[in-house]
């Protein structure tokens, strides 16, 4: 949004946290979101739409918001409602979605077992220890972030949709044009490469010298 | 016997629906002689409960 908008926006308020305020994060937070509402949406002028009621939502209702830690959590938690209304908006107006890139995604799968289905053998799961403590350690979420990210695009959006914005399955497969046994098929994908990614990425390097 | 690429999609959608009683034979068979799908089968609950944390912005909350 434009200074003038966010100057009339938090005019309104009190004490907004110091991200809607600073340019800088500002514009941090919204290059973030925006990275996330082009995979959602598959366009980026819907994406800049979403992004933009999102922060105007955000600032309107900043008296709501307690604390800044959970600044980007409380901002996405209202972008993933935009997000939830574009999706459901684009469905009505029958803008299909690409189709899933079927072909790349399953080249992957092929490396991490053999040619009879059994893991490969640097690929295989090892033992994670006490994983239960990780969830309390600033670097993990971290990594666990980085691992998000790098799930391939279809991937992604899918995975996203389910387990972050928190679309119910028949709302994902017609959204996104798949079947139900499709949307099984990456989801579980998905897990194996995130599973993948948070095992070289944290669980290896733990306690390894550099 | 089940092989890995199975035995691991049977854990993943055991998250979202009850494994038939014959599914679920083949794979306890199968984890009690594979190391590599019994971590798995202990990670997948793992990555389920990180993932509801990352939304809930447990993220923001940590180490703090």
């Amino acid at each position: 949004m434009t200074p003038e908008e966010m100057d009339a926006a938090s005019d309104k308020t009190t004490a907004a946290p110091v991200v809607m305020t600073d340019p800088e994060l500002l514009k941090s937070l919204r290059g973030q979101m925006l990275k996330f509402a082009v995979l959602q949406l598959g366009d980026h002028s819907s994406a800049e739409d979403a992004v933009q009621e999102a922060l105007i939502g955000a600032l309107k209702n900043v008296a709501a918001f307690r604390g800044s830690a959970a600044l980007k959590t409380w901002v996405f938690a209202i972008l993933k409602n935009k997000i939830a209304d574009a999706l459901r908006q684009k469905k009505r107006l029958g803008e299909a979605s690409a189709l899933m890139q079927e072909r790349e995604e399953q080249e992957d799968m092929d490396e991490l077992f053999n040619a009879r289905g059994f893991w490969e053998a640097d690929e295989r799961p090892a033992a994670w220890g006490n994983p239960q403590e990780t969830l309390h350690q600033a670097q993990f979420w971290k990594i666990f972030e980085i691992c998000l990210e790098a799930l391939p695009g279809q991937q992604a959006r899918v995975f996203m949709m389910r387990e972050y914005i928190g679309l119910e399955s028949d709302e994902i497969c017609s959204t996104v044009g798949i079947s139900t046994s499709n949307l099984n098929v990456i989801m579980h994908r998905a897990r194996l490469r995130l599973r993948e990614c948070l095992e070289n990425s944290w669980y290896f390097k733990k306690g390894q010298p550099c | 016997m089940l092989n890995c690429k199975s035995a691991t999609r049977l854990v993943s959608e055991a998250q979202k629906r009850a494994l038939s009683v014959r599914e679920r034979m083949g794979l306890n068979v199968h984890l009690l002689m594979c190391s590599g799908c019994r971590n798995f089968s202990q990670q997948i609950p793992l990555l389920r409960q990180a993932m509801r944390g990352f939304a809930q912005g447990d993220n923001e909350k940590a180490g703090k």
